[in-house]
Order: structure tokens, then sequence, then C-alpha cells
């Protein structure tokens, strides 16, 4: 196991062929036309398994999108267009629960958490990748820290202090946090900053623009497409997160789309009244609006878990 | 003479620019550690503070010393929500990696259309984990679901996956492949690096395409699959949504499955629905410690493991 991964092993196996072409020219085995015919069979395998990936990948949305649109009773009939096609299910769920109240609401948290810690994780980010100063190195150090630390630890007493501010059953704990940066984001952030040619910066300072003034209207607007990925990124966290809301909300009126589905499965799913048309159009509506973001968003979504992955 | 003035000066200036600097730069990173004191560092300490007492929010915490510890030991839904969660997270963290690096091979090689594939594949990675928590007790349902009607189809056993304990998690694990989307697209980036001429040699010498991914292809990107690695086992570690939509809740307890009490999804429940928070911290720290415990030992094995470009080690 360890021979297989070890460096030097694939390095020297990589180099052995190079020597062995040197000394003596090796013939030609695979004749070029029987070669084509081939790869040629090949590309097709290739594109008949990814095409059969697709086909799973996708299906899940099909299938919950399908079965939104048919009566209670052929929920489970796992046809693709629905037999008896209905638009009950959405008339339904709109008279059994406040729907339209849970959309606002999670659009309110949504909108607030991205757009705060988009601009509070710029502001740190530009304040470790511009400036130099003593210490540096051991903070940015202990914000990446931070990212190690699990979300269990601090959970409590965060909780605590949101209650103790009176904000439980409120909006406010659901995003209010990100008005002070986000380690993941400051990472990202300041990764890119790095990557802007310093020169820049110093001719507006010359040019007697002050600190603020460089980061606003030189940085920022150098840094869209990273501000654009932290924003969708956040977006989609807290569009899809159902944990803090579990804790911080009770009642029905102050529920984000997440927390109305749980609330609807808890209702209408096993346990329940077995209603799972209701259920299904409930996780329609709240997968959609991710779906149309992605579509929005599609190459900063992409090429920001890229560059995570290559970074990090 | 002179020269030795304008030194001291330039000193000077710069020593007050520094100062400017510094105070420019703490400005800047004001609002995280202000944020850093409020949200990690006070609840980490108070957290501590907890694990020793027994609170419920409405009462003052009351000290207990290390009883909250010992209960834990003693505590069966502890050690049955530990080995849940070390179960799921070592199914979970292989497969993913696994799969997921096949599909970027597989993408690396659509050459055009690859970039349709990697969004096809993304796309699963959007869905809320709410709804995914929904799609697999749908899909995956013992008597009606999409998943045991094909495997019934073709003839295979079909598990009550979402009511037998022993499918539960494999159940899960499954369901989590279908959103491994950022996988893919990191490792394909990944992919996208490694030198083209290491597989033209390899080929002239004979190397066949098993060979290729096992003697080029994983070492040169072992710092990815690491990275991968890591995160994915510290995210199984905290499985709690898909779990807990599933299986936990208010109106679904009859439907309460105890293979799908996973740590957190415990954690949860004794803070927030029993109120033993002092409880409850105690635990997350226990979970701190194995996270911490498990990271560390990837790491050191990692060591012998992982080839980082450019770099002796």
């Amino acid at each position: 196991m360890t021979s297989t991964l070890d460096p030097t092993d694939a390095a020297a196996r990589a180099a052995a062929p190079l020597a062995a072409a040197e000394t003596a020219e090796a013939p030609r085995v695979v004749p070029p036309r029987r070669r084509t015919t081939r790869s040629r069979i090949a590309r097709v395998v290739l594109y008949v398994v990814l095409a059969g990936c697709a086909v799973v990948f996708t299906y899940p949305f099909v299938w919950l999108v399908s079965a939104s649109f048919k009566p209670r009773s052929d929920v489970f009939d796992n046809l693709l267009i629905p037999k008896n096609f209905t638009f009950e299910n959405y008339l339904t769920i709109w008279q059994e629960a406040p729907i339209g109240v849970w959309l606002i609401n999670s659009a309110i948290v949504t909108i607030l958490a991205a757009v705060t810690v988009t601009a509070s994780s710029a502001m740190v980010a530009w304040g470790f990748a511009y400036f130099r100063f003593r210490g540096r190195g051991a903070l940015f150090a202990l914000v990446i820290g931070t990212m190690m630390l699990p979300g269990a630890v601090t959970m409590i007493p965060t909780f605590l202090i949101w209650n103790g501010l009176g904000a439980t059953g409120t909006l406010t704990p659901l995003w209010a946090q990100n008005l002070f940066g986000s380690a993941f984001y400051i990472f990202l952030l300041r990764q890119f900053f790095l990557g802007l040619p310093r020169e820049l910066f110093e001719a507006a300072r010359i040019d007697g623009a002050n600190n603020w003034r460089i980061f606003t209207r030189v940085a920022l607007p150098l840094c869209r497409p990273a501000l654009a990925v932290t924003l969708l990124f956040e977006l989609q966290a807290s569009w899809t997160d159902l944990m803090r809301p579990l804790i911080y909300l009770r009642d029905s009126d102050t529920f984000t789309v997440p927390r109305g589905l749980k609330s609807l499965l808890d209702q209408f799913g096993f346990g329940g009244e077995y209603h799972w048309e209701i259920i299904v159009t409930a996780s329609v509506i709240t997968t959609v609006p991710m779906i149309i973001l992605f579509f929005i968003g599609q190459k900063q979504f992409v090429d920001g878990i890229a560059t995570t992955g290559t970074k990090g | 003479m002179s020269t030795v003035v304008s030194a001291a000066q330039l000193s000077a200036r710069r020593r007050l620019s520094n100062r400017r600097e510094t105070v420019a730069a703490l400005l800047f990173i004001s609002p995280w550690i202000l944020g850093f004191l409020i949200f990690t560092v006070w609840p980490v300490i108070y957290s501590g503070y907890l694990s020793f007492t027994d609170y419920d929010v409405i009462n003052d915490p009351n000290f207990v010393g290390l009883e909250n510890y010992v209960t834990m030991f003693e505590d069966p839904r502890i050690a049955l929500s530990l080995t849940n969660t070390l179960i799921y997270t070592i199914l979970s963290v292989p497969a993913h990696i696994i799969v997921a690096l096949a599909l970027a091979m597989l993408l690396l090689r659509a050459a055009r259309a690859s970039g349709f594939f990697r969004t096809v594949f993304f796309l699963p990675k959007m869905t809320p984990a709410v709804a995914v928590g929904v799609l697999f007790l749908l899909l995956f349902n013992g008597q009606d679901g999409l998943i045991n009607k094909m495997l019934r189809a073709i003839g295979l056993p079909a598990p009550y996956w979402t009511t037998d304990p022993f499918w539960v998690k494999p159940g899960l694990v499954l369901i989590s492949l279908w959103a491994m989307g950022s996988s893919i697209v990191i490792l394909l980036a990944a992919l996208k690096n490694v030198p083209v001429e290491l597989y033209e040699s390899a080929r002239i010498d004979g190397a066949n395409l098993w060979q290729q991914t096992t003697r080029i292809t994983v070492p040169m990107i072992s710092s990815t699959i690491f990275f991968l690695v890591i995160i994915n086992t510290i995210a199984g570690f905290q499985m709690f949504t898909e779990a807990y939509t599933a299986f936990f809740g208010s109106g679904n307890t009859t439907y309460s499955n105890d293979a799908a009490l996973f740590f957190v999804i415990y954690l949860f429940q004794q803070g927030f629905e029993f109120l033993n928070m002092g409880y409850a911290s105690a635990m997350a720290w226990l979970l701190f410690l194995v996270i911490t415990i498990f990271t560390v030992v990837q790491f050191v094995v990692s060591r012998r493991l992982v080839y980082y470009e450019g770099d002796q080690r």
C-alpha cells in the first residue's frame, strides 16, 4: 500500500520509459487504423456510461417534480409522466401551511446572511491581504484554526447569548453572526486579494486615496468574481440550513422553508397522516430556488469549489 | 554625518508608518476579532464550564464536577450514537472518494462534453439536506420505493432501507453519494493538473488503465484526496440534517430509529429537547476530542502517503 503511493517510486516509474525510448526506438505494435476504431468504441462506451450516470443524478429531481403533480394515490407509482396530472397539491399546500410566510422568512434570512457575510469577510480578508503587521501570520492561523472547531462546541453558549438578548423566536440568530465574517470566506477572499498586483494599490495611494477608498474603489471592484462566489455559497448555505431554525424558531409563522418542510413531514409523513403528496410538493418548493440559483451562478459555484480544493 | 541622520529619520518614519499600517489593518480585521471573542472564545470557555454543571436554562447552572463525563460512560445511547457515527463515517468517506474519483476520471476523458456532465453531477449538491432526507424516505422506502422496485425487477434482494437497523446507514451513505458534486469538481480540477507526459510514458511502457490509476493518478493527486478525506470525515462525524429529517422530530417519534441516532442528533436532543445543557456541552467536548484524534491520526498517516509537488518530504 505504501509503495503504490510513494512519490519517488511513481517518479521513477514515470521516468523509466523515457530512458528506454532513448536507447531503442520502440516499434509501434498497434497499427494506426485499428487504434482509431478502438478509441472510437472507447468513446462510445465512455459517453454511454456518463449518460447513465447523468440519468442517475437527475432522476431524483425528475421523480420529485413529477410526483408533486400526482394525486395522493399515485405518488409511489414511479411514473415519470403523471397518469392523472393535477395541480391540486400546490393549492392544498397553500391552504395547509403558511408557505408564503416561510418563503418570505427564508428570503429575508438568506439575503441578509449572504450580504453581511460577504461584506464583513471581504473587509477582514483585505486587512490580512494588504497590510503588513507583526503577528499577521499567527492571527490568520487563528482564523483558519476556528474552522477546525466543531459547531457543536459553541452551539449551546451561542444559543444562550441569543436567548439572553431575547432574540430566540426571531430570525436574527439565523444571520446576525455573519456581521463578523466567516473563516472560510475570509480565507477564500484573502487568497483572491493576494493574487491582485500590488502596484495598482500603490498607484491609488500615490494619487491620494486613503485606505478605505483603496479597499472600496480599487480592491473590491477587482474582486467581483470572488465576491460572487462568497455570496452564492452563503445564499445556498443559509437557505438550506435546518439546524439553526430548529434551535431558534418555535412558531410556525417564523419558520424558514426547510424548517417548514420538516414540520410538514412530522405532520403528514410517517407517524402522521401519510399525505406524501404534500411533502413531495413542499420539497419541490424548498429545492427549486436552489436550482434557479445554480443556473444563475453555475460558473461561480463550480470554479469556487474547484479553487477550494486546490488551495485548501 | 548627514547620512546617519537621514537613516535615523527614515527608520522613525518607517516606524510611524508601520504603526499606522497596524492600526489600519486591525480596523479592517476588527469585525472578525469581535466575532471571534463573542462567538468563539466566550462560547468555548462557557461550554467548558457548562460541561461540569447541571443546567436547564431556567435555573442557574449547578456545579456537579465530573458527573456529566462519568454519566457519558454509563449512558448506552452515547455508545450507540458514537458507534453509529463511526460506522457511517467509515462507510461514507471511502465510498465518497472512490465514486467521486471514478466519475472525475470519466469527466476528464469526456473532453468537450465534460462541462455539461460536470454541471449535471454537481446539481444534486444544491438540494437542501431536508429534501435529501425526504427523498431518502421516499426513494428508499422498503415497500414502494423506486430503489427496491428496481432491485426486485432485476431479482436482487430488496432490504428495508428505512426500517431495518442493518440497512439504515448504508442507505444514508447511498443517498449522500447523490450529493457529492463538490468532491467530483475538486478531484477533476486536481486531475487536470497531472502532467499528461506521465501517462504517455507509462502507456509506452505498457501500463494498463488500472496501473496508470494506482501508480500515477492517485499518487499525483494524493494531497487533494487527503484534503477530501479530512473534510468528509469531519462532515461525517457531524452528520445531522438528513438523518434527523428522516427519523426524528416531533411527529414521527413512532418512526424514530436507533440505527440513525447519530452523535450530533443525540447531542441536539439532550441540549434542546431535554434541556440537559450541561450534559450536551460535555458531549460536545467528547465529539471535539474524537474528531481531533481522527484528524491527527490522518495527518500522521498522510505524511507517509501524500505527495506534495515541489516539496521534499
